[in-house]
């Protein structure tokens, strides 16, 4: 043995490790986490990697045509001849992209790296700091790196830059079967992620010299590669009672030396190793989506996209291109053709191309459709919550399947006990609506102002991502609950009229659905203070809800 | 990753078959695939199109037209004598962020600024004449692109009127799309495009994951002599295919069993017309790569799901999957 074998303190080390080692072939690797040492963790890591192969580093506010190269535009109308620019792909081909606040890259420039994984020309480091819970590095890419190591609780920098045979360790397939139950059993259904943990398997092996993957390889990798991809907690499946049992290894195909000493860990082993090796923050998700708000931070399906790059075609204006913004050419040469002979004669040298200026330029303009966000927040406090609550669900599925035209999403917030809960996070997807909103919890008091600011904060966040918020608020008004969680009427609906004031103020459009057998005065004010349009409705069903919130 | 040979992916029958369809009668309209990332989507799709034998391509044509469409290509030379290169069957991997000039092509910037010279630039759908276009994550994909994609998937050529610019030339490609339906759901009328859906999970078997994994393994240690391993049966699938396309204009569909398709797609609810006319030539490919004198009831049985489960209406108060209530019908009508 020429290393020492690791515990599990030295996974993040570990993981570094092999992945310096040989980027290109385990894709890739997260970097979480925001701690004393990241930044020399980060030099240590590029200046391995720079021994290898190139390194570069791509913004997140990077454009696709700096990303993948193309014309330059500056330099070929200053000369005349085509001039054409390198992307940072290119630039990076046959080792590493580093990705610096990889949470906040955009999908499409999240596809074109993913691509060029694909291909095996790069491999990626995703940095994130881990600060906002919700923001995580796009699934696209996560999927196809092999690690994710933290960070954060690293006091000094490991040592990372050894070199690892790249032939040798043989895995047996008792090993494999082992390995795709564990997977199976934490819910790991990527066939990608098996293919990367054999791997990971067998670079441990080589790091230690041996020819043959051993259990504790076997371990470290589960703890590398499966653990932070688990999407439940192994006690809910018991390990391999799902299928028959691994088959055993036939002598006759185990290509090389297939270990023969005994190394058949159970798969129970690995899953305990798995189990203890799951970060905190996915443990979080897991225990999340069990209660029925599951969406996992990597979907942020239908991402809202600057106007200057996407949607239909607007038009041009005067602008210099770049960041995103496309020359409009036709427009720029339109702009320019007037001055032709001006310029000319004061450059007798240029001849016959066409003279453009800076000022010539026109960049294109598009249109952006705004996606709408109906956020519905719904009492399930007291006797009639169940009801409630199954038209509420209703309601958001008919959106969902009326909604496919207009790109619109739909959220959910429950509001009872003590506070409030977002049990649909906004989604246009019907099939992830249908889960969430299985099993819906109902009953107790009325933490109204909760509610109203549970919404506020949700609408403001849509807001700001450029979609159009309207909260549907379905209340019968008899707040009884505090913010703090304790009861007492009157205070409670003081601050519910607080919060909705507040609401009214940041500039929500919202409705007040009253769903009190009888009209109440409470929801009526409520209506009023918001500034919402107030509809009465008693035997509130899914479709009449639909149409009050479609008003 | 080097290619995967399509005989070598585990299991994912559906899926292979689906694939099989559109190669042997492109015209069938694309085939859209669900399910999870790391799968094998995209491999088996590229496995396919390497699997294909080249193509003769006009030499010197940006559109990749065949020597019998020349005179179509914006590249055409009345003047020059004309010759044809082999050329792999193109497989083009649609970026989720393409924009319309990527996708259509667009005015050559470079000729335009440096020549003063208006010359067409080919875009993806270009490149991709006569292959297949992958489209990943497609239901993220910007609408007025996907809108775009199958006007001209449907029409078999690109009609460009922008930018100053009017040009037409053929490009005929077999539409791949896939997605995952937690990440947002896709248009019902951009579904009914695709003539096939299949719905691709994860093996739930030990020993199928066992099997991928020492497959991939392989792969990755000796990528050449996997390849040998493989060769044998992807040419006995190239051969299926090669004698299905000869088979397909022979093989009649009796009018009895015209009359149960659409007996079926009306007791499944498959809206439109499309689903029947899906149906009738999806059973006729795969009554062809299987071999079949004539069209039958199990070849419309094997491919009814394939055909049409993207197509029932949704019932928002019903959970049934369509493949189940396709399944059900079948059962009912077939027995």
């Amino acid at each position: 043995m020429t290393a020492p074998a690791p515990g599990e303190g030295d996974d993040p080390a570990l993981a570094l490790t092999l992945f310096v080692a040989d980027p290109l072939r385990f894709g890739g690797i997260v970097l979480r986490g925001d701690g004393p040492i990241r930044d020399a963790l980060i030099a240590a890591v590029t200046a391995a990697l720079l021994e290898s192969g190139p390194l570069v580093r791509v913004p997140a506010n990077v454009d696709a045509e700096r990303l993948l190269g193309g014309l330059d535009l500056a330099a070929t109308l200053a000369r005349g001849t085509r001039v054409m620019r390198p992307g940072l792909l290119d630039a990076a081909t046959g080792g590493v992209v580093l990705l610096p606040m990889a949470e906040r890259i955009a999908p499409d420039i999240a596809a074109h790296i993913a691509q060029a994984m694909d291909q095996g020309s790069i491999a990626a480091i995703l940095l994130d700091d881990g600060r906002e819970a919700d923001a995580m590095p796009p699934a696209v890419l996560t999927d196809r790196c092999a690690f994710a190591a933290d960070v954060g609780a690293l006091r000094t920098v490991p040592d990372i830059g050894h070199p690892i045979p790249r032939q040798g360790a043989a895995v047996a397939d008792v090993q494999r079967a082992a390995l795709a139950v564990t997977a199976a059993a934490l819910g790991v259904a990527s066939v990608r992620a098996l293919t990367l943990t054999e791997r990971a398997a067998c670079a441990c092996a080589a790091r230690a010299d041996r020819s043959a993957v051993a259990e504790d390889d076997l371990a470290a990798a589960v703890r590398l590669v499966l653990a932070p991809r688990a999407t439940r907690l192994p006690e809910a499946v018991p390990p391999a009672a799902e299928d028959e049992p691994p088959p055993p290894a036939d002598p006759a195909e185990g290509e090389g030396q297939a270990p023969d000493e005994g190394v058949s860990p159970p798969a129970d082993l690995l899953l305990e190793a798995a189990a203890a090796a799951i970060p905190p923050h996915i443990l979080d998700q897991i225990e999340r989506r069990v209660r029925g708000s599951g969406r996992t931070p990597a979907g942020r399906a239908g991402d809202r996209q600057r106007s200057a790059q996407r949607g239909r075609p607007l038009g041009a204006r005067p602008g210099v291109p770049g960041q995103g913004r496309k020359l409009a050419l036709i427009a720029t040469l339109r702009a320019a053709a007037p001055w032709q002979q001006l310029r000319r004669s004061s450059a007798p040298d240029a001849t016959g191309r066409v003279e453009v200026r800076k000022a010539d330029l026109r960049v294109r303009h598009y249109e952006q459709r705004r996606g709408a966000l109906t956020i519905f927040a719904v009492d399930a406090s007291g006797s009639a919550a169940l009801s409630r609550l199954a038209e509420a669900k209703g309601a958001v599925e008919l959106m969902l399947a009326q909604a496919y035209v207009k790109r619109a999403e739909v959220a959910l917030i429950a509001f009872r006990q003590a506070g409030a809960e977002l049990l649909l996070p906004p989604t246009r997807s019907l099939t992830r609506a249908r889960r969430a909103l299985a099993a819906l919890p109902g009953g107790g008091g009325t933490p109204l102002a909760a509610g109203l600011i549970a919404a506020q904060a949700l609408g403001e966040r849509a807001a700001r991502a450029g979609q159009t918020p309207l909260v549907a608020l379905l209340t019968d008004g008899k707040a009884n609950v505090r913010r703090d969680g304790s009861a007492g009427r009157a205070e409670a609906m003081a601050e519910a009229a607080a919060a909705a004031d507040a609401m009214a103020r940041a500039g929500l459009a919202s409705v007040v659905i009253d769903i009190a057998p009888r009209p109440t005065a409470e929801a009526a004010a409520l209506a009023a203070t918001l500034g919402a349009r107030y509809v009465p409705l008693p035997r509130a069903d899914s479709a009449a809800l639909v149409a009050a919130v479609a008003g | 990753m080097g290619g995967f040979p399509f005989s070598a992916i585990v299991g994912q029958d559906e899926m292979k078959r689906a694939l099989l369809i559109a190669a042997v009668d492109p015209r069938i309209g694309g085939v859209m695939i669900f399910g999870d990332r790391g799968t094998g989507k995209s491999t088996a799709a590229r496995a396919l199109a390497a699997l294909l034998p080249p193509i003769a391509v006009v030499t010197g044509c940006r559109f990749g037209c065949a020597p019998e469409e020349a005179a179509r290509s914006p590249d055409y030379d009345p003047a020059a004598k004309l010759s044809v290169v082999k050329a792999p069957v193109p497989f083009v991997d649609l970026p989720l962020g393409s924009t319309e000039d990527r996708v259509l092509g667009t005015l050559d910037l470079e000729r335009a600024l440096a020549h003063g010279e208006k010359r067409f630039e080919p875009g993806l759908l270009a490149r991709a004449h006569r292959g297949f276009l992958y489209i990943d994550e497609i239901n993220l994909l910007e609408d007025h692109v996907v809108d775009l994609l199958l006007d001209v998937a449907a029409s078999g050529e690109n009609l460009v009127e922008r930018d100053g610019l009017s040009v037409r030339h053929p490009a005929r490609f077999v539409l791949l799309g896939s997605g995952n339906p937690e990440e947002g759901e896709l248009r019902p009328q951009l579904l009914d495009r695709f003539g096939l859906s299949v719905e691709v999970r994860t093996p739930d078997s030990i020993a199928d994951r066992v099997e991928i994994m020492k497959r991939c393994a392989a792969q990755e240690q000796t990528p050449a002599a996997f390849a040998a391993e493989w060769a044998d049966a992807d040419g006995k699938i190239l051969r299926r295919i090669a004698r299905a396309k000869t088979a397909l204009d022979k093989l009649a569909v009796p009018d009895a069993l015209l009359a149960d398709m659409a007996t079926l797609c009306r007791a499944v609810g498959a809206d439109g017309l499309r689903g029947e006319l899906t149906l009738m030539r999806a059973a006729r490919a795969s009554a062809a790569l299987d071999g079949a004198k004539a069209v039958a009831r199990k070849h419309v049985a094997a491919v009814a799901p394939l055909a049409l489960r993207h197509r029932l209406r949704r019932n928002v108060l019903d959970e049934t999957g369509s493949t189940v209530r396709i399944e059900r019908a079948l059962a009912e009508l077939f027995g």
